[in-house]
């Protein structure tokens, strides 16, 4: 199964205040009474963009026009912690958000976004405030997170060095973000693997 | 050098290294549940796969299983969430513990329960509360969707190894300080975020004390200390638990247990961090924030954002105590409840019920508390109604509900309403957690949950109860 390389992602940019946003922040629970993936981008932080009681608007950033084209989601440190659940990087990328920059990310969360092809990198907690001041100043800048080169550039000048596990940068590079045809490809291997195992 | 558990059940499940770099693990048990499966059953019918191995797989359906007519569910999404599990197990050839089955329950009490878990094997669910199999000395982890395609597939996943960390707990544990307050001073002290890239083994007298149950309190919240698992060694204990449970094979039951005990860390195993805790230190802990990380001994005070050692922290403390509507410099004694939730995957087993069953008779839920108490499985709930439990919680104003998660993350009709706070013995006190976008949340011990249900606010067991050294740690 030949997928397509992910070099780069590209776009506008938008600054998710706050620490340890969690995935029930990200997709409430409630909206995760469905069969399949479809239709979850409308619900992404969808507690924190509505007033629970009269059902506006909040000042959440994603409500805020300036925003509203943005694709590159900036956040804090242990973005994505609590749930399991892919619906949570599912409901960013249907929301039509393609990569992420934060301090640092949830592991499970981590691994979700991956297999979705949706490129997730860390920088400093200087770094970031330096990103967010920049798409706040100007919400058109351009962010560039550079899988290659391990970079996060912007239209506005800046120039940052991002990190990410080599697995995760090696997958994006080849195409192979999604592992599924090739943990099948060794069949043969995972029969002798289940043979040896005597409790399987 | 000898090796860790985590080191020798990896490499006896590594199948090869895929071309990133990450390792081809083989999945010995996989669990599922209705919320997290259907869309890797729909991924593999569109590309054409099928199950490899099966008998590999444990279903069953708990987060959105009504507690009053568990068959009934009145919400048409609920009711097709449940016709497609049975659907997909159906096809595919999986076991299911359907709620006609007796054995339906929350996914980490059921495999305990049936002997499905066990030491120096690897379990995968889509569910980040896995971990709790770990108790087994097993290495037990939440995985995303697609993982559970990939599972379902191929019975593998890739996965980067981690590192593991040695948490020591010795000394005694004061009467009133449970597995529950353990686990939450553990986050406290090593943080949410602390255990990103780790597995966690808890060593030292206090885990080799505590009974199973115990140890799958403590393994179940390792996620909230960002460790994606945890586990204890097995001993003794973990293998008089499982001797005789129906999915164990007791033909050669000697051997079998000879070889889950020599899965056991080595003694000269290698760490890469060991962390070392005084169980006297340990009090009744409760939360008082947003994250599971912002505990604190039930007689200290709420955290005030002007002594935050950092800006990051003082954000944090203000976004919590703003949400949570809770004064900064007070005490969290005192601070009124209106729903109290004794059960879910981290504290909703037999031991559970018993231990505030021992303390609860002769007491009241205050007025205007709503308290429910929801076993973890069905086995659970017909053990309790044998032993009487359920008298005597309904004797003290608690409603007895039947099994599944409820509460604790409210994807079923119990849900808290509007900003109302909540007693829990829950794991996750995240904003909207418990099912209204401003409900609120505190964890803490289900014995802490009926003090407070009886106080009406939050409260210190030990003032109201005469407690003893939890039961089962000294069996
Ligand atoms: S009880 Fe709570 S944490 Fe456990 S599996 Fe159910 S929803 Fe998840």
């Amino acid at each position: 199964m030949a997928l397509d390389p992910v070099p780069f992602v590209t776009g506008r940019a938008v600054f998710i205040p706050g620490a340890d946003i969690d995935t029930d922040r990200i997709i409430p629970a409630r909206f995760m009474k469905c069969v399949t993936f479809d239709g979850l981008g409308e619900f992404a932080f969808y507690d924190v963009r509505f007033n629970s009681e009269t059902g506006e608007k909040t000042e959440h950033p994603l409500n805020d026009p300036r925003f509203s084209k943005a694709s590159i989601l900036v956040a804090g440190v242990n973005f994505g912690c609590g749930s399991s659940r892919e619906h949570a990087p599912q409901s960013l990328r249907k929301y039509g958000f393609n990569g992420i920059i934060a301090e640092s990310f949830a592991e499970i969360f981590y691994g979700n976004s991956t297999t979705l092809a949706m490129p997730c990198v860390m920088a400093s907690a200087a770094d970031i405030v330096a990103i967010r001041d920049a798409v706040e100043a100007d919400p058109t800048v351009e962010v560039i997170i550079d899988v290659k080169d391990l970079k996060v550039r912007t239209s506005s000048g800046l120039d940052i060095s991002v990190k990410m596990p080599d697995s995760a940068r090696e997958a994006l590079l080849s195409g192979r973000w999604d592992p599924i045809q090739e943990l099948l490809d060794n069949d043969k291997a995972i029969d002798a693997k289940a043979a040896e195992l005597n409790y399987v | 050098m000898g090796k860790s558990l985590f080191q020798k059940v990896w490499d006896a499940h590594t199948v090869g290294t895929i071309a990133d770099g990450r390792t081809q693990l083989f999945i010995g048990t996989h669990l599922i549940h209705e919320v997290t499966s259907p869309q890797a059953f729909g991924m593999l019918r569109d590309l054409g796969l099928k199950v490899k191995f099966p008998q590999r797989t444990f279903a069953t359906i708990d987060h959105i299983v009504p507690t009053i007519n568990q068959d009934q569910p009145a919400d048409p999404l609920a009711a097709e969430m449940i016709a497609a599990i049975r659907k997909n197990c159906d096809d595919f050839g999986v076991t299911y513990f359907d709620l006609a089955s007796g054995k339906q329950g929350i996914v980490h009490v059921v495999g305990p329960e049936q002997g499905i878990t066990q030491p120096g094997t690897t379990i995968a669910c889509g569910d980040s509360h896995t971990a709790t199999h770990g108790a087994f000395g097993a290495i037990a982890f939440g995985i995303g969707t697609s993982q559970v395609r990939d599972v379902l597939a191929s019975q593998t996943i890739a996965l980067q190894e981690m590192k593991v960390r040695r948490i020591e707990v010795n000394g005694d544990l004061a009467p009133g300080v449970y597995a529950k307050d353990v686990i939450l001073h553990i986050i406290r002290l090593l943080g949410a975020n602390g255990g990103i890239g780790y597995a966690y083994e808890y060593a030292g007298d206090v885990f080799d004390r505590m009974s199973m149950e115990e140890r799958m309190t403590v393994c179940n919240m390792s996620i909230e200390g960002g460790a994606r698992c945890g586990y204890v060694n097995p001993d003794a204990k973990t293998v008089s638990y499982l001797s005789g449970r129906p999915y164990v094979d007791m033909t050669d039951f000697n051997a079998t247990a000879a070889r889950w005990l020599s899965f056991a860390s080595d003694k000269d195993a290698h760490f890469d961090d060991i962390v070392k805790i005084n169980a006297a230190d340990i009090e009744p802990t409760v939360t008082w924030g947003i994250s599971p990380d912002q505990g604190i001994s039930i007689s200290e005070n709420i955290p005030d954002p002007a002594t935050a050692a950092t800006p990051l922290e003082k954000a944090s403390i203000i976004e919590a105590l703003e949400y949570m509507k809770l004064t900064a410099g007070t005490p969290i004694k005192g601070v009124k409840i209106d729903v109290a939730f004794i059960g879910s995957c981290t504290n909703g087993r037999i031991s559970d019920f018993r231990e505030v069953a021992r303390y609860i008779q002769g007491h009241k839920v205050a007025a205007g508390v709503t308290a429910i108490v929801v076993p973890g499985s069905q086995i659970v709930a017909i053990q309790c109604e044998q032993e009487g439990l359920p008298e005597i919680f309904r004797a003290a104003g608690f409603e007895w509900r039947a099994a599944g998660c409820s509460m604790c993350l409210a994807m079923n009709p119990d849900k808290l309403i509007g900003d109302q706070l909540c007693a829990s013995s829950s794991n996750r006190n995240f904003k909207g957690r418990q099912g209204s976008p401003t409900g609120r949340t505190v964890l803490m011990s289900p014995v802490m949950v009926a003090a407070a249900a009886i106080t009406g606010s939050i409260a210190d067991a030990r003032d109201l109860f005469t407690l003893e050294t939890a039961s089962a740690a000294v069996a």
